[in-house]
């Protein structure tokens, strides 16, 4: 019958206008900046590089192997590599990024930097907070702004950094004693060739009393 | 307990007539030559705090009311509750670039704000607020009110014209079209009780409705041709003043604003203003018409003061319209007129049958039950037949679907 | 105005129009012959509120009633097939997801189907339950979207968009739980998902699927009787079942104008034909069984969720030797389509051995449900072309591309 359609719409909206206030469920606004929704673990904005220890520039794991820059869609990466070396977490001598630039105002947070990188070293961050009135340079990041320590990783995402740390410390771990193994072998290897160098020393001496005969 | 009774009610009617008794003591206390200046200023000016006021505080409850219809938070940032949000509102419109196209016809599209704003107030002159409080007393005050609403339409196809915009064009053209149309059931379905009433003069009405029978009063919406007018003069009201769902020539999102779409600032709030200025008009006029004016809704509410009955029920009527705004979507051009023409018009004339009825039916007890099932069957059949031809007009069903065989 | 002269070719009186079949192409009306009025023309868009993204429609009014309708849009290109021909395989995936933004896990699949067909890759179990689930669901999502702002245009002033959206923020964060990301997800890849989905996250969309039939019953108990809402949809936009076929149509739209054709039931990609869904089809090709469509569809997508949740398997998302850096397939090329929540959406790739494809093309759905607008508009008026807009769904990022 004509109006029973409007009558229905009217008691839902209705229902709804004083289950606003009753209900918790119905008002999902939140009073922003007052309070704010805690983002999920795996939430992503913009790429940020990780550093071990104190120092940045000493424990930054970036090895300056363009794949990030190559692989990344809009190509807003660009590094520099360096033209000395030095030691990595595992002690073996790599280059590094004499310069690191990101510009932010053309990543697009695809997150493929992250995916394709052999070495841990780029990871995304989960800041959004980020508007400057700065036209000129203030949305391009240099290695300075983007060299973060590994605790924030940790903070951020605890999960994933947990896992990248475990990996890290198993290969640390395998390293060492491979070259605490390869040590040994050397030491036996040192030992042995001194014992038959002693050998043929005395050998050498016990034949050197007489001419060859 | 007599005695407190009637000392409260002394007190209540006190309280009940203080603007009449001030205007009356600032009147005798000026001197003769500005006695007229005093009287007029006291009349207008109320008229022009009160109502603007009442304006700034419906578009807070209405972002706020239909804030809460989609479950979110109004506004709520400007003041306590969002209180001062008009305030807010004021400064922008009055801070901003009034542009005026420059093909427009420059006087023409200035006159057109102020054209409706005026005559949008003029319709205040003849509603009664309060017991003995009407701002001039016309014998033919309902023609008044009439008459003047429908100078507004002029002032709207002034607006649509004098922009030379397509859209403005459009948007003035459904305007008038809607506007006319709807003044018939307006105006038909307040004949009603203009016939059972016995006068054109709005306090006059009221007085008849503030009767009362035991604790019940004589409101004629609790008649069935009460209720039933009252649903169509309302109806016809949303559709005069351009409300949702009849806001076709506002058509927000499809030719945005319509017929002011050329207007900015300070003017386009002057639009706005005139629009709910309207709405509390023809909200007033139904209130005055059919819900007995200032009149309490028990006999024993009357120690509450008339005025404030009268603006309690304007505060009503417009949560209901907001209400209504948050449901609806709107009806489409050629499917507004067709409810005009082909579905309120005969209501409305058939609803004046029924007051005919109503009024010469014996009174005894024996005919109070039958008088109003007689009434209601007059009012509730046609309605159903003019529904279903309406349904059939449009060819509107409920489908079922069926869906492909698995394969 | 010289009437005459420019009706010469393929007049149709306004009588005939009402209800008849069209022929495909252009059309215009003769006007009535007794008042030649003036033909008033108006260009709706690209700024409105209602032409859902940047889209134009030159209309040419007759009163109120539309003569001619011509759609302009391109005010959203953004070159990305090229692109994608000058990135490598695994760089467009991103680009992808801006294609149709509501629906990026979708766009995903599509291109993502396509270089699986070139190469040759098979995908794990769990892996195609993972894609099915983000396809319903974004269904779910799209076509919640969508039937809000097919009422926010016929000027519900926002309550049932709020509604529909609420729901959909809902979805949204499941999305951002699994892939960092809300809309533009970036979550398949050749052969696998890049991250596997944890049984928290799949707890957490059981329980969403379990409340969201109680959202479309709420939604559709708002409108579904609103006398007003079936008054303005019903014999809108009449789409007859021939017109729809030949000109392409497909999706939803496709399937209101009764044409049994979807590709998730005729292509069986993926492992779709395990489940158990219908397929609804419409009678009358208008607004309102497009819109019945859609709600149905839903349903239909919570159906499927509900037995992809229950039978989803362990076991690994990707083959650890699939190559997806560096990706170079072999010369040779592939299509691969799928049902999109717009229609079919279609990933043309020609290889020529490089590490960037030689051709890469996209058969956007919108755009070819678009072409038929005119058709469907003449004789209407301006509220109704809006109306009938909505129903199409169209996402400018997609028809533009």
């Amino acid at each position: 019958m004509l109006g029973e359609g409007i009558v229905k719409g009217l008691i839902e909206t209705a229902r709804n206008f004083v289950g606003s206030y009753v209900d918790k469920d119905r008002l999902v606004t939140v009073q922003y900046p007052e309070e704010r929704n805690p983002l999920p673990e795996a939430a992503r904005n913009f790429p940020f590089l990780l550093y071990d220890g104190d120092d940045p520039e000493a424990g930054l794991r970036c090895v300056s192997c363009h794949i990030c820059e190559k692989e990344c869609p809009p190509r807003c990466i660009h590094i520099e590599k360096s033209t000395d070396k030095k030691p990595d977490f595992v002690g073996k001598q790599q280059f590094y990024p004499k310069v690191f630039n990101i510009d932010v105002s053309v990543c697009m947070s695809c997150q493929i930097c992250v995916e394709v990188c052999p070495f841990d070293a780029i990871r995304m961050d989960k800041e959004f907070e980020l508007s400057t009135d700065d036209r000129f340079g203030g949305l391009l990041w240099t290695k300075k702004e983007l060299a973060k320590p590994n605790e924030y990783y940790q903070k951020i995402h605890p999960m994933e950094a947990a896992e990248t740390d475990a990996r890290r410390a198993e290969e640390l771990k395998q390293t060492q004693a491979k070259a605490a193994a390869a040590a040994a072998a050397a030491a036996a290897k040192a030992a042995e060739a001194a014992k038959a160098a002693e050998a043929a020393k005395a050998g050498n001496g016990a034949a050197g009393k007489e001419p060859s005969a | 307990m007599n005695g407190y009774f009637a000392m409260a009610t002394g007190l209540a009617e006190r309280v009940d007539q203080i603007f009449v008794t001030f205007d009356h003591w600032a009147v005798t206390n000026t001197p003769e030559p500005l006695r007229w200046l005093v009287s007029i200023l006291l009349i207008v000016v109320p008229i022009l705090a009160v109502f603007p006021g009442l304006f700034a505080l419906t578009t807070v409850l209405e972002r706020k009311g239909l804030g809460r219809i989609q479950n979110r938070y109004g506004p709520n940032r400007v003041g306590p509750y969002g209180l001062l949000q008009p305030i807010a509102d004021a400064v922008k419109s009055l801070t901003k670039e009034d542009v005026v196209p420059r093909t427009a016809d420059g006087v023409v599209h200035y006159l057109a704000p102020l054209v409706i704003v005026s005559t949008a107030f003029l319709a205040y002159a003849v509603l009664p607020v309060g017991r003995n409080m009407i701002a001039v007393h016309l014998d033919a005050g309902l023609l008044f009110f009439f008459a003047i609403g429908s100078a507004t339409e002029l002032a709207v196809f002034m607006a649509g014209w004098s922009s030379r915009n397509k859209y403005s064009l459009l948007g003035a053209m459904r305007a008038i079209a809607q506007m006319i149309s709807y003044e018939v059931p307006l105006i038909l379905s307040s004949i009603a009780v203009i016939m059972i009433a016995g006068t054109l003069s709005p306090e006059k009405i009221v007085l008849e409705q503030a009767q009362y029978t035991g604790i019940f009063p004589h409101w004629y919406v609790f008649t069935p041709w009460g209720f039933a007018g009252f649903l169509l003069f309302m109806t016809a009201a949303a559709a005069e003043t351009n409300r949702s769902p009849f806001d076709l020539p506002e058509g927000e999102s499809e030719i945005i604003a319509g017929y002011f779409v050329e207007y900015s600032g300070f003017k386009f709030a002057l639009f706005f203003l005139a629009e709910y200025l309207e709405i509390f008009a023809v909200s007033g006029l139904g209130i005055t018409l059919f819900l007995g004016g200032w009149s309490a809704p028990l006999s024993f509410l009357a120690v509450i003061p008339s005025w404030i009955w009268f603006f309690a029920k304007l505060l009503v009527m417009i949560g209901v319209f907001i209400w209504v705004r948050g449901t609806m979507p709107r009806l489409r051009m050629d499917q507004l007129m067709n409810f005009a023409w082909k579905f309120m018009l005969p209501m409305a004339l058939i609803d004046m049958v029924c007051a005919g009825v109503w009024r010469f039916l014996p009174g005894g007890a024996l005919w109070v039950v039958l008088r109003w099932l007689i009434c209601a069957a007059i009012i509730v059949v046609p309605y159903v037949a003019l529904a279903r031809g309406l349904e059939q007009g449009r060819k509107i069903e409920q489908r079922v679907y069926r869906y492909a065989e698995e394969g | 105005m010289s009437g005459k002269s420019m009706m010469e070719e393929s007049a149709i009186g306004l009588d005939e129009q009402m209800g008849a079949t069209y022929g495909a192409g252009r059309h215009t009306l003769k006007p009535d012959a007794e008042h030649e009025s003036q033909i008033l023309e108006v260009a709706i868009g690209p700024q409105h509120p209602s032409t859902h993204g940047v889209f134009r429609m030159d209309v040419q009014l007759d009163g109120e009633r539309v003569v001619r309708l011509k759609p302009v849009f391109g005010y959203l290109h953004r070159n990305h097939e090229k692109i994608a021909e000058n990135a490598a395989y695994l760089a467009a995936i991103p680009y992808t997801d801006r294609l149709d933004y509501l629906c990026s896990m979708t766009n995903n699949w599509g291109y993502v189907l396509a270089v699986e067909k070139l190469v040759g890759i098979a995908v794990p179990e769990r892996t195609e339950y993972i894609r099915v689930i983000m396809a319903e669901l974004t269904r779910f999502q799209n076509h919640s979207a969508l039937v809000g702002f097919l009422l926010q245009d016929m000027g519900a002033s926002g309550t049932p968009l709020m509604y529909a959206f609420r729901e959909r923020e809902k979805i949204l964060d499941l999305f951002e739980a699994v892939s960092g990301a809300r809309m533009m997800c970036n979550y398949l890849r050749f052969g696998g998902v890049r991250v596997d989905c944890t049984p928290e996250w799949l707890e957490e969309t059981r329980q969403l699927v379990g409340r969201l039939p109680r959202f479309v019953d709420e939604f559709e108990r708002l409108l579904r009787g609103n006398e007003i809402l079936m008054a303005r949809t019903q014999g809108v936009g009449v789409l007859p079942r021939e017109l729809a076929v030949s000109a392409g149509v497909t999706g939803p739209m496709l399937r209101a104008s009764g044409v049994n054709y979807d590709i998730r039931k005729v292509d069986r990609y993926g492992i779709y034909d395990r489940f158990k869904f219908r397929v609804p089809l419409g009678e009358h090709g208008d607004v309102y069984d497009r819109y019945m469509m859609r709600v149905l569809e839903m349903r239909e997508s919570i159906a499927i969720l509900e037995q992809a949740l229950k039978e989803i398997p362990d076991g690994p998302v990707q083959d650890p030797k699939t190559k997806v850096r560096g990706l170079r397939p072999k010369v040779g090329e592939a299509y691969g389509r799928i049902e999109s929540p717009k229609g079919e959406l279609g990933f043309y790739l020609i290889s020529d051995g490089t590490m960037n494809p030689y051709r890469y093309r996209v058969r956007p759905p919108c755009l070819i449900n678009l072409t038929i607008l005119e058709d469907m508009c003449l004789g209407l008026s301006v509220a109704d072309v809006v109306v009938t807009l909505g129903s199409v769904d169209i996402v400018m990022g997609e028809v533009d591309r």
